[in-house]
Parts: C-alpha cells; structure tokens; sequence
C-alpha cells in the first residue's frame, strides 16, 4: 500500500513540469499557433531557475524569473510567427535548437563548466510548490477558456480568426498574449524540472518533456482536464518506470524497459491514426493571419 | 519552394547570404559581448574545418549525413511538408544497413549493394509510417514525427542491445561488420573517412533535381502543396502526393545508414546521430529546396560542425555548442520565407517600386 502511495505520489511530481508545458500548448494552439518550441521555452526555464536560485537562496525567485526567460523566448517566437509570419513549425524547432545551444554557452559563462549548474542545497529548492500552483493553473485555464469573453476571444482566434475581426477584437493581439503566456507556463515548467524535480541544470535536462507536453494535449483534445489527465498518466509511466529500473536492473525482465519508455508516444500515433487531430484541432491552427 | 516567377520576385540567392551575413553578425556579436576576439574565434573556426586536407576531409565527412537529411527535408518541404521524422527515418536505415551487412551476402560488392538498398528500404518505410497517418488519417505531419522518431529510438535500441549486441564491448551498439566490406578512404583526404560511398550523395542531389526539373511527379508534388484545389481538379490526388513527398524522403535519410555503416563505423551505434535530421531543416532552408543549394549548405554546415570541435581547447568561453547557436540562427533567419517571403518580398517591391520606379 505504501509502495503504491509512494509511486502515485512520484508519479504527481513528475506530471508537474507535462502541466505547465501543457497548459500553454494548450493556450496557444487554442489561438491558433502551433508551439513546437515549448521544449526549447523549458529549457531556457529550467536553466533561468536554477541558476537564480543558486544565487539567490530562494526558489520563488527563480521560478519567477524562470516564466520571464520563457516569455523573452516566446516573444521571439512570436516575432518570427506572428510579425513576420515564418513558417510556426519551423520558427518551433529552431527555439529548441537555440536553447540547446545557449543553455551550455551560459552555464559556461556563470559557472565556467557545460555539463550543469551547481547543485542546489535543500533551502534553495521546492518541495510541492509547483504542484500545487500547477493544479490551480489547470483549474483557472479550464475555466477561463469555458466561461469568460476573454476566453471566447482566445477559441475564436484559433477556430474562425474573420468572425472576430468582425467583432472588432484583434486576432493577432490575442495570439500574441497566448504566445506569451505559453512562455511563461513552459518557463515555470522547466523550472519545476530543475530546482524540483532535480537540484541542478542540467544539459538537455528536459528530454523530450515538451513534446510529451504535446503528445498529452493531442490525446487531451486540446482541452485542459483531460489533458491534465493524460500528463498524469504519463507521469505515472516514469514514475513506474523508475522504479522498476531500480528493481528490476540484471533480472529477466530488464529488457522491457524501453518498451515502456516508448509507450505513451506509441499511444499517441495510435490515436493519431484513428484520425482525432482532423476532427478536433482547432480550425485556423497553423495558418497566419494577413493584417 | 517554387522558382521565382515574375520579374519582382527576390532572386532565390539573396535570402540565404543575407542569413549567413546576419547569422555571423550576431554571432560574432555575441562572441564579443563575452570578452572574447571574434576574428580569433572565426580563425579557430577556419582552421578546424580547413586547416589540413584531414581537416577538410572530415568536413565533408560531416556533410554528407546533413546533404541528405536536407536533401529528405526538402522532398516534404516541395509539398510544403514538414518532415521532421527524418531523425527517426535515418535511425532505421542505419540498423537495417547495419544487419543487412552482418547477415548479407559475403561478397564484398554484392553486401554493400544489399546494405544500401536495406538502409534505403529502412528509411523509406518509416517515412511511410508518417506519410500514411498524414495523407491518409490527417494527421499533423509534425506531430507524428516526433513521435515517430522518439519510437524509432526506442525500438532500434531496445533490438540492437536484445537481440544483435556486440558481446566484446560495454558501448550499446551491434556487431561490427567485416572490415574488408567498408569503403577506403582515399589518400587525399588522409585517412579522414572519405571514400566512394561519398559519391552517392551529389547523385541522390542530381536525382531529386531531375525529379523536380523533368518528372511529372515532381510537378504535382509540388502544385499540391502549393494549390491543392487546382491540383485536385487538374486531376491530381493531393493525398497520394503528400504521401510520396514524405515516403520518398525517407530514402534520402536512409541513405545516412549506408553512409554511416560502411563508410564510418561499420556498426549500428545507439545514439550515433548528433541531430543530423534536425539539422537538415537548416541544410533544406539554407539551400533554398534546391539540390546544388543543399549540397552547398551542408558543406557549410559541415564546416562548421567540425570548426566549432576545435574551440573547446583554443578559446576560453566558447564551447563547441557555439556550433548550435550559429545553426538555431540559421534556421530563424530562414524561417521566415517559407510562406513565401510575404513580408520580405513586400518590402523588396516598396523598394523596387521607390528607388527603381519599377512597376509592380
């Protein structure tokens, strides 16, 4: 029972940093944007978080920090996507490229070595304050696209951007702020990953999270609680995964490992060959906006 | 994408040396922000990929891998797809390269012809994978390519380390093939893995400019990516286009396994690629989707991957990850055409229209 409390528990803590990142795909593709750089944006914000920690004792500020240097990053996202009108997949993958290249570059700088940050000490990270700001932040999406104007104007940005020019709100405006916040979220999310999860930044520390993040929001269909679900799910998965690698490393079964490791991606293809993503993407997902 | 049309259109070379103009500018700028001396730094990069004929030999060592990723980005990118399951699709062809080469004929012309084809038939049928669930279940092309290349990663390892591990060695990688099936390299280059298995690569360049220039296929391809409707009722099936235009991609990836099995290492190694899908993205847009571009911008690319090994022990800030940078910047400088230059070409016909009187 108390094995099983335990990995539940774990499982949370690593669908931390899927919540965040999700919550701003979500936000964004909602309006109409894909963001295949929030990989790229977690990075950026798990090496933003550590590195303020570490020089300033407290986590918040870090984590705070952490959502500015995603922002910084998704407003050049944005300026590619939305000012300048490149291509969003592209301008996406170039974002994680750029972060995979100025993360070592800075911690060479701060700390003179590539590989990581300085590890933190037990006062200079988190406990389950990531958690529980990231639960409030599903609730408050699921709610503020379901039940506010504002929330209406962000949907209609991504299904019909004519109709609400029409009502005189501005297309571009609404995806620029998603852009934005989405930065923010994937920003927090990797700082969860980094002065939570683990103690330090390190090299591509994230591993495919924002793609996970991703996966979880096509499976979620593009809605906030059941997306919060399947990250929870995938959280699970590593967290069970885990703790079979510590048990099961040499016995017969070691060999499964991979297999689970792949799981969720190959769920994801599975739905996606049942044809979800036609039916239920947003409409203008993708497309840029003539002003 | 398409050649320029009219008179007004920017020529296809500007975009690509205004990137790289302004891709080093801001480099060298961030070179110096740090306090270091960015000729010196562009000097280290020079010599690591010029220095020496081995030098040189392994930039084009380096380019080879990234000509064909480009040249597999670019056949989506005609159709205006993104693939960016190339990744995956090179993973695949390198381990069927490196089993065809184990359990293959023994004659030595006979093996590397069955290793190429395995490492073609590898990459295609990945990228059939994701052509399909694209063309035919409307599946973002993006998407699931990224998933199919973290599955592809997952699959290829867990059967190389189960099933074809090397026993004599702690590395994750297959048993070695005879060295005697490998290519030589060739004196010139001294001993920088260069040899004729290179020469495949301007001929797979040579292949996809007949296909776009002569073929009909190569025509629809594009017309359905660029007008779906009218290609439609010209009587072309946008579906079954998407579907080529990514599947026979794959075989440009695939070639890498060939490449990489009988021209490098001889051997499936997990992990072995450091990103050459992801760079073929910037090798595709820096050459502009044309074949001689891309041959030219994977030589560049390939320059500065070796360029960049050599700062970790010359300067004192800049690691080799400065190569990363320079690539991100590539790719962003060039991002913006792809929709057609909307923005750019507009203020090139302002320009046009005040300074030359052209009317547009």
């Amino acid at each position: 029972m108390e094995l099983v409390f335990d990995t539940l528990l774990a499982g949370i803590r690593m669908a931390t940093p899927l919540w965040f990142a999700a919550m701003g795909g979500i936000l964004c593709e909602r309006s109409g944007v894909i963001n295949l750089g929030l990989e790229g944006l977690m990075l950026i914000g798990a090496f933003t978080a550590a590195t303020l920690a570490y020089f300033t004792a407290s986590p918040f500020i870090g984590f705070a920090a952490a959502g500015l240097a995603g922002a910084a990053l998704a407003a050049v996202f944005g300026f590619l996507t939305l000012t300048l009108r490149g291509d969003q997949s592209v301008v996406g993958m170039g974002i994680n490229l750029l972060s995979v290249g100025v993360t070592p570059f800075l911690t060479k700088i701060f700390f003179q070595v590539t590989s990581s940050t300085p590890s933190l000490s037990v006062e200079q990270k988190f406990i389950m304050a990531p958690t529980l700001i990231a639960v409030g932040l599903i609730a408050s999406t699921a709610l503020w696209l379901r039940f506010t104007v504002s929330g209406l104007w962000v949907r209609f940005a991504g299904e019909h951007p004519e109709a609400l020019t029409s009502a005189g709100i501005r297309v571009l405006r609404t995806r620029w702020i998603c852009v934005l916040l989405s930065g923010v979220l994937a920003g927090w999310g990797g700082a969860t990953l980094s002065t939570m999860l683990a103690s330090q930044f390190s090299r591509q520390m994230t591993a495919g999270g924002g793609f996970m993040a991703i996966a979880a929001m096509i499976l979620g269909r593009w809605s906030p609680l059941p997306t919060a679900l399947i990250c929870l799910f995938f959280g699970l998965t590593d967290a069970v995964q885990i703790r079979l690698q510590g048990s099961l490393s040499g016995s017969d079964t070691a060999w499964m490992l991979q297999l689970i490791q792949i799981s969720p991606y190959v769920l994801t293809l599975l739905v996606l060959a049942g044809g979800l993503r036609a039916s239920r993407a947003p409409k203008a997902l993708g497309k840029s906006i003539e002003i | 994408m398409a050649e320029p049309q009219s008179s007004s259109a920017i020529p296809v070379w500007v975009q690509p040396l205004m990137a790289a103009f302004l891709g080093l500018l801001i480099s060298a700028g961030l070179v110096w922000i740090i306090g270091e001396n960015p000729a010196s730094v562009f000097g280290v990069f020079f010599r690591g990929a010029f220095g020496t004929t081995y030098d040189l030999g392994l930039s084009l060592f380096y380019a080879l891998p990234l000509a064909c990723t480009g040249l597999a980005v670019c056949m989506g990118l005609r159709a205006r797809l993104f693939n960016i399951g190339v990744e995956g699709q090179l993973t695949v062809g390198t381990f069927f390269a490196a089993l065809a080469g184990l359990y293959g004929p023994s004659q030595p012309h006979l093996n590397r012809i069955f290793g190429l084809l395995a490492a073609l038939l590898g990459g295609f049928l990945w990228a059939a994978l994701l052509a399909w669930l694209r063309a035919y279940r409307k599946a973002h092309e993006v998407v699931s390519g990224i998933m199919l290349n973290f599955v592809a990663f997952g699959l290829t390892s867990w059967l190389a380390l189960n099933f074809f591990k090397n026993p004599s060695t702690q590395n994750p990688e297959t048993v070695a093939l005879d060295a005697s099936l490998r290519f030589k390299s060739w004196t010139f280059f001294d001993q920088a893995p260069i040899g004729f298995h290179a020469l495949t690569v301007p001929v797979a360049a040579l292949l996809v400019w007949i296909f776009f220039r002569w073929s009909r296929m190569g025509f629809s391809l594009e017309a359905a990516g660029a007008k779906a409707e009218a290609a439609e009722q010209g009587g072309i099936s946008v579906a079954s286009m998407q579907f080529w235009s990514l599947s026979l991609g794959g075989l440009f990836a695939g070639l890498v396994g060939f490449i990489e099995v009988y021209g490098n290492t001889g051997r499936f190694v997990v992990g072995f690629s450091p990103g050459y899908g992801f760079v073929g993205i910037a090798v595709a847009l820096l050459g502009r989707l044309q074949p001689l571009g891309i041959l030219l911008s994977a030589c560049l690319f390939g320059a500065i991957l070796k360029g960049s090994l050599d700062l970790d022990f010359e300067t004192e800030k800049i690691t080799r990850d400065f190569a990363l940078i320079l690539q991100a910047l590539l790719i962003l400088l060039m991002s913006c055409s792809l929709p057609m230059p909307s923005a750019l070409s507009s203020l090139w016909q302002r320009i046009r229209r005040n300074v030359f009187g052209t009317r547009v």
